[in-house]
């Protein structure tokens, strides 16, 4: 067996990953610095001048906060609820997987076919008579309704990507240990804390470090159901390359989305560490 | 002994209630809004444009034909296809090799790449596009079906490397080992033993690579201009476009999605339950 065989098979995508990955993200990194050729912070600086950068900040965090923790519960109720399934176990779990394949435009216009004005919403309550008249929910008078739109529409589509990574995650888990747990007198409830979330540790680091980057990049969700009304992040880094066309400012909302990502990532490997040796 | 065991059966019949019960409403949570936005899909413009709305469709097709003759939209949804199709080629033809040498092998530096492979998570990639933009411009790659799948194939590529990674490892090296004593070559056993073992599984992880791209919408927003792909078009028309053309569209988005994830069910949790550790 040749010795170099390894290396050629992890060329190509080694060589795509340099040339896609590692290669532009040193660009954006370098233009964020730069403004007319010289090395500066004037990119930042005219970001975060500007009003909406505090707007999209704020609103991008809000969102994350708020979505991520329910996700986690509801993903591992979820997991642990098929867990118990006797029968149609399959079934249950292939549905509550399906918005897994569903774009976050098309969630976002799912969600918009319920609270526009003449939606699913209004026509369920002016049915059941509890209003006489459609109520305009999406506007920018009522922004925390559209901040409650998006954030079902967000748990909607992405808390099934948690649990099908938990459910992989509890099938790891010996059965041994819950049935010992068992055997010396914990209740369920013991048992789910002491046996299963700790075991469940290096799932759920995986299932949060993938969730929390995906809510920062939160974006056609948003345009669908708040238009320009709700700025984040990633609207704001599009308006600056499309709309504004200053590719500098864009890099350096690119740069802040990158530096928290980062960041979170890094937090919740140290939070929910997991000991090299308890590693499968 | 158990908390089980001291519990009164009519305690239990009730827990057993609330349990079914709870099912049965996480499943309402997630089929129903599927359902409305079909009844748009279904429905004529006028009752989607009207009020109040019937929670079950007319059956009629006209939002949907007024969808696919308006101006554009047979283009995106062929560029949204050609585009996923090279991004599942790329992903695959780059990541499965790669696959293959994390399973089989050990060597100096498995441990970089795949911390390169894994580093891709804590990346916002669609972000990529921005840079990625002016290089295509130079090389004369912007607007392009190729330029866009290119960036797809950065989101596709490290889960086709995981997956491949955790489906070659699934089979045991004792059958290559078979083969080779039977005198066929590395090559030959790769293609007459392991190949046909992980072909289905492989088929399943083109088919995620195919829907990743499919649902991208930032990358493909920025990069497209004329060749706009379906979710581009779509998220561009936002701003003017009639509410039966938005759902339409929406359901064009979703059903094809549907269709594959249903297609690869049977290796839903195995994949991406063991590719994202």
């Amino acid at each position: 067996m040749p010795r170099y065989l390894p290396y050629l098979l992890l060329l190509p995508a080694t060589v795509f990953l340099i040339i896609f990955f590692l290669y532009p993200f040193t660009q954006v990194a370098i233009e964020s610095v730069t403004s007319n050729g010289e090395w500066s912070l004037a990119n930042f600086q005219k970001a975060t001048s500007h009003w909406k950068f505090g707007e999209a900040f704020k609103n991008t965090m809000l969102l994350a906060a708020l979505v991520v923790p329910i996700q986690l519960v509801m993903s591992l109720t979820m997991a642990t609820v098929v867990q118990k399934l006797q029968k149609g176990r399959s079934a249950i779990l292939y549905i509550f997987a399906i918005p897994l394949g569903i774009s976050d435009l098309a969630a976002g216009l799912i969600w918009l076919s319920i609270f526009e004005q003449s939606g699913f919403l209004n026509s369920m309550l002016v049915g059941l008579g509890l209003i006489e008249q459609p109520i305009l929910y999406l506007s920018y008078q009522s922004p925390w309704i559209i901040l409650f739109a998006i954030v079902l529409a967000e748990v909607w589509r992405a808390t099934a990507i948690m649990m099908v990574i938990i459910v992989a995650g509890l099938g790891l888990i010996p059965r041994e240990y819950g049935e010992a747990a068992e055997v010396f007198g914990a209740t369920r409830w013991q048992r789910f804390y002491k046996v299963t979330l700790p075991m469940l540790r290096p799932s759920l680091q995986t299932a949060l470090i993938l969730r929390v980057i995906l809510a920062f990049e939160v974006f056609a969700v948003v345009i669908a159901l708040g238009g320009t009304q709700m700025p984040v992040l990633m609207s704001e880094t599009f308006n600056w390359q499309f709309n504004l066309q200053d590719r500098g400012v864009a890099a350096a909302y690119a740069m802040v989305i990158l530096a928290v990502s980062v960041l979170f990532t890094l937090i919740i490997l140290r939070a929910l560490h997991v000991p090299k040796e308890a590693r499968t | 002994m158990s908390d089980t065991a001291t519990v009164a059966p009519s305690v239990r019949k009730a827990g057993r209630w609330v349990f079914v019960s709870g099912i049965v409403l996480l499943c309402v949570w997630t089929l129903l809004p599927i359902y409305l936005l079909m009844v748009n899909a279904l429905s004529t413009p006028e009752e989607v444009n009207g009020f109040p709305k019937s929670f079950i469709p007319s059956f009629d097709l006209s939002s949907l034909r007024f969808f696919l003759e308006f101006e554009g939209v047979l283009n995106a949804l062929w560029n949204s296809i050609r585009v996923a199709v090279v991004t599942m080629i790329l992903s695959i033809g780059f990541g499965a090799p790669a696959g293959y040498a994390l399973s089989r092998f050990d060597f100096p530096g498995k441990e970089v790449f795949r911390f390169l492979v894994v580093m891709t998570r804590a990346f916002p990639l669609p972000l990529l596009a921005l840079p990625l933009a002016v290089m295509f411009l130079r090389v004369g790659l912007d607007d392009s079906v190729l330029g866009l799948a290119l960036v797809h194939t950065t989101l596709a590529l490290p889960f086709a490397v995981l997956i491949t990674y955790s489906l070659f490892s699934g089979i045991p090296f004792e059958l290559e080992e078979a083969a080779f004593t039977l005198g066929c070559t590395r090559f030959q056993a790769f293609r007459k033993v392991v190949l046909p073992l992980a072909a289905p599984g492989i088929a399943a992880s083109a088919v995620f690579a195919f829907v990743i791209s499919w649902n991208e919408v930032f990358a493909a927003a920025v990069l497209t201009i004329k060749n706009r792909t379906l979710t581009a078009f779509l998220m561009q028309s936002l701003d003017w476009s009639p509410l039966h053309l938005k759902f339409a569209g929406a359901a064009a988005l979703v059903l094809p999605a549907l269709i594959f994830i249903f297609a690869v069910r049977k290796y839903l949790f195995a994949m991406w339950g063991i590719a994202n550790r």
